[in-house]
């Protein structure tokens, strides 16, 4: 069976480690805050200026001036600190961020990303997406396998306009966790009851595929 | 005016001198830390040809979104829009000229422009239509982007208080480009929801400093919310998140 956006969440969650700062980017990436282990502490930065992000909030604790990076009304934890933009993506830029988990429309074999842009159709923009993956070392990368029609989205070469060149290591997908390195994709894990002839079927980049691979733990 | 004071009267005269074809900048994300009275003066002076430099462009009947029903909008640089259905028309219809900015370049242009720095290596967008005709230099074994600084005739900004020097501290995540902005005008014009005697902000705790602020003016505000997310009163914080 193909993992649900919140089984794909418990997945990244068991990637997260005491004491990471972890940005989280609109979408399934949002959902890993709900399944961080409970004996870590992680702290949640979003782009728009806040480090230490919160539960939503109560009706009664709707704050206008307290938003994360998807417009949507939050909280702050105890220890959080509020800055501007520039600030926000030096710590991006720079390389402080310990993890970010972000979504995509295509990922290539040679780690590029395509993720903002669907040329013809409506163009909203990159939003910090593009600042994100080329200044984030650790990135995991969670989308779809292949679209609804089976065709794959985990490529040769990405065929959209990039969000990011050779920058993406880690991609989880509905099916499967794989590792990018020296231009093919590594395949590390396989989603529970998925075989990896089903994997193979909708991978168009190569796929190295070495001794036996183990079923995701949930 | 005198001395330091920046307190202007009227929303007319804070905006006093914006002609059309001017380059304004202006703080906020999404709709939250918007100058949304500084931004219906403009909509009501009828300014056209501008090019508006923000992270986004509003929702159709509120924020930056309310300067488009007139066409006072020539361009706009930003990194997220498509928020309101006639920003989509006019764009898709080549009406308006979109650039799009990555989020962490624009906010850098903007602290370049304020500091006097004219332009800067990054990089983000490399490999990608943002580094389209610029300049590429390896540092290091790395490929970056030159991205260049950007200034405005105006720079409109919201802050939570000031005193009548123009010294701004912001609240909570509505600071996001707002104290960038404030540093980029030519003309930097800040509205706020107080304004207190000089004296009474600790000087420790001063976000922008005033002397990048030319005109004050105190305001009321609306403050839409674009996403209202709540949880349950009986849930808790959770360890972590």
């Amino acid at each position: 069976m193909a993992l649900s956006r919140e089984q794909i969440a418990q997945r990244v969650a068991q990637e997260l480690k005491d004491g990471y700062y972890v940005n989280l980017g609109i979408g399934i990436p949002t959902l890993v805050a709900n399944y961080i282990p409970q004996d870590i502490e992680v702290m949640l930065q979003s782009e728009n200026g806040l480090l230490g992000m919160g539960l939503f909030p109560t009706i009664d604790e709707i704050d206008a001036d307290l938003i994360n990076a998807g417009k949507q009304t939050v909280t702050m934890v105890k220890g959080a600190s509020i800055f501007d933009s520039a600030e926000s993506f030096a710590m991006i830029r720079g390389g402080h961020v310990d993890l970010t988990v972000l979504g995509a429309f295509e990922v290539d074999a040679n780690g590029n990303i395509a993720s903002y842009m669907i040329p013809g159709k409506l163009i909203k923009g990159m939003g910090g997406a593009m600042d994100l993956v080329a200044g984030a070392e650790n990135i995991i990368v969670t989308m779809t396998h292949a679209s609804k029609h089976g065709v794959s989205k985990l490529l040769k070469n990405c065929t959209l306009p990039l969000t990011g060149r050779a920058c993406i290591k880690k991609v989880l997908t509905d099916l499967a966790f794989m590792e990018i390195k020296d231009g093919k994709f590594h395949l590390l894990e396989r989603a529970p009851g998925v075989s990896v002839e089903e994997i193979i079927k909708l991978t168009e980049g190569e796929l190295v595929v070495s001794g036996d691979i183990p079923e995701m733990k949930l | 005016m005198a001395g330091f004071d920046k307190v202007v009267a009227s929303y007319e005269e804070a905006l006093a001198g914006l002609t059309d074809n001017m380059t304004v900048i202006a703080g906020g994300f999404g709709l939250c830390g918007i100058p949304e009275n500084l931004i219906s003066e403009i909509k009501r002076k009828g300014t056209k040809g501008l090019t508006l430099v923000s992270n986004n462009c509003g929702v159709d009947d509120f924020g930056l979104g309310m300067l488009l029903p007139n066409r006072q909008i020539k361009k706009i640089i930003a990194s997220y829009v498509g928020e309101n259905a006639e920003f989509e028309r006019q764009m898709m219809a080549g009406e308006l000229e979109v650039e799009l900015t990555p989020q962490g370049t624009l906010a850098e242009k903007m602290r370049a422009g304020g500091a006097g720095i004219p332009a800067f290596f990054t990089a983000t967008g490399v490999g990608t239509p943002v580094a389209e005709g610029k300049e590429v230099r390896s540092f290091n074994g790395r490929d970056y982007i030159l991205e260049e600084a950007i200034i405005g005739d105006f720079a409109i900004v919201k802050a939570w208080k000031a005193d009548r020097y123009g010294n701004l501290v912001f609240r909570k995540t509505a600071r996001n480009f707002n104290p960038l902005a404030a540093t980029a005008g030519k003309i930097t014009v800040v509205e706020v929801e107080e304004i207190v005697e000089v004296g009474s902000l600790d000087p420790d705790q001063i976000h922008t400093p005033g002397i990048y602020v030319d005109r004050l003016i105190q305001g009321n505000f609306e403050k839409r919310i674009e996403q209202r997310t709540t949880r349950p009163a009986d849930l808790h914080e959770v360890k972590g998140t």
